[in-house]
């Protein structure tokens, strides 16, 4: 069985890229690029403001990632699965975490003090119930990705996966998601080869 | 108190990031939770360190919360009751 690639979406910290094309740049960086991006490419979640960056720019890349979509009528919510990876994982949190503790310990730092956590934002806010989970990996891993997620469509865990990497720390961002699905009408099967290739690309955006 | 349910407003929106939300779109009698400002129990937990920092009261039995922190009003008056005391 072969999975394909049918919309993948890169942020920067500058700029929002569909498939290659931009969608959206920005002015501002670090995690004010991630709070104009939201009023920029039109999202209405409230609970948006109140995520760590880390989640923040999931679910961004996500909403753009399954714009005009309804990814959990299409499928089962439960056959819908989400594998990030990220190098820094949830550190950027867990140091500004770290410095509440000298003064009032802050509860709503706290609670993203795990990289799980922007998955978990991610399935609430699009309704996804599927199998997910968070790799930490210091660099990008196309064949580590490419078969951790062609396993779970082969075993039938899932139909369809939100297949990427999030990485913030200290301002610094890159977030790559792909859509992998069964469906042939793609831009590229979903192997090593097309996600390095695809994932490189980015840098020359 | 008018003075100090307005100042708790900001803060409210401060420590809450509620930043879709301006302090004078708060009602004095507004419920913040659920159905009102639609707050949940992670910001209880953070009203409760606001009262430690910015007021240096600690609420005392945490069965009181859904009471103390029912409205901006009912904070106020716990907060000028507790620095009173």
């Amino acid at each position: 069985m072969q999975s394909y690639i049918t919309r993948y979406v890169q942020v920067n910290g500058a700029a929002i890229h569909v498939d290659g094309g931009l969608y959206y740049r920005g002015e501002a960086s670090g995690a004010e690029f991630l709070a104009e991006a939201y009023k920029g490419i039109g999202l209405d979640y409230p609970k948006f403001y109140k995520m760590d960056p880390l989640s923040r720019l999931a679910v961004l890349a996500t909403e753009m990632l399954l714009k005009g979509r309804k990814i959990t009528q299409e499928y089962k919510p439960e056959d819908v699965a989400v594998i990030v990876t990220s190098a820094h994982s949830s550190l950027d949190t867990d140091l500004r975490y770290q410095q509440s503790v000298a003064t009032a310990p802050s509860p709503s730092l706290f609670v993203y003090t795990l990289p799980n956590v922007m998955i978990g934002e991610v399935c609430i806010r699009q309704g996804i119930k599927g199998e997910n989970t968070c790799f930490v990996s210091a660099d990008f891993d196309p064949e580590f990705q490419a078969g951790y997620v062609n396993g779970l469509l082969v075993e039938g865990r899932a139909e369809v996966c939100i297949s990427g990497r999030a990485d913030y720390l200290r301002g610094g961002m890159n977030a790559f998601f792909m859509l992998v699905e069964k469906n042939p009408a793609s831009l590229g099967e979903y192997n090593t080869q097309t996600i390095k290739q695809l994932y490189d690309r980015q840098w020359k955006n | 108190m008018e003075e100090l349910m307005q100042t708790l407003k900001g803060q409210i929106v401060e420590q809450l990031n509620l930043q879709h939300i301006k302090p004078e779109d708060i009602g004095d009698d507004q419920p913040l939770f659920i159905e009102g400002l639609g707050l949940d129990s992670i910001d209880a937990l953070e009203l409760i360190v606001l009262l430690q920092q910015k007021y240096g009261i600690k609420l005392a039995n945490p069965s009181e919360g859904p009471t103390v922190f029912k409205t901006v009003r009912s904070i106020a008056e716990y907060i000028t009751a507790h620095k009173a005391a």
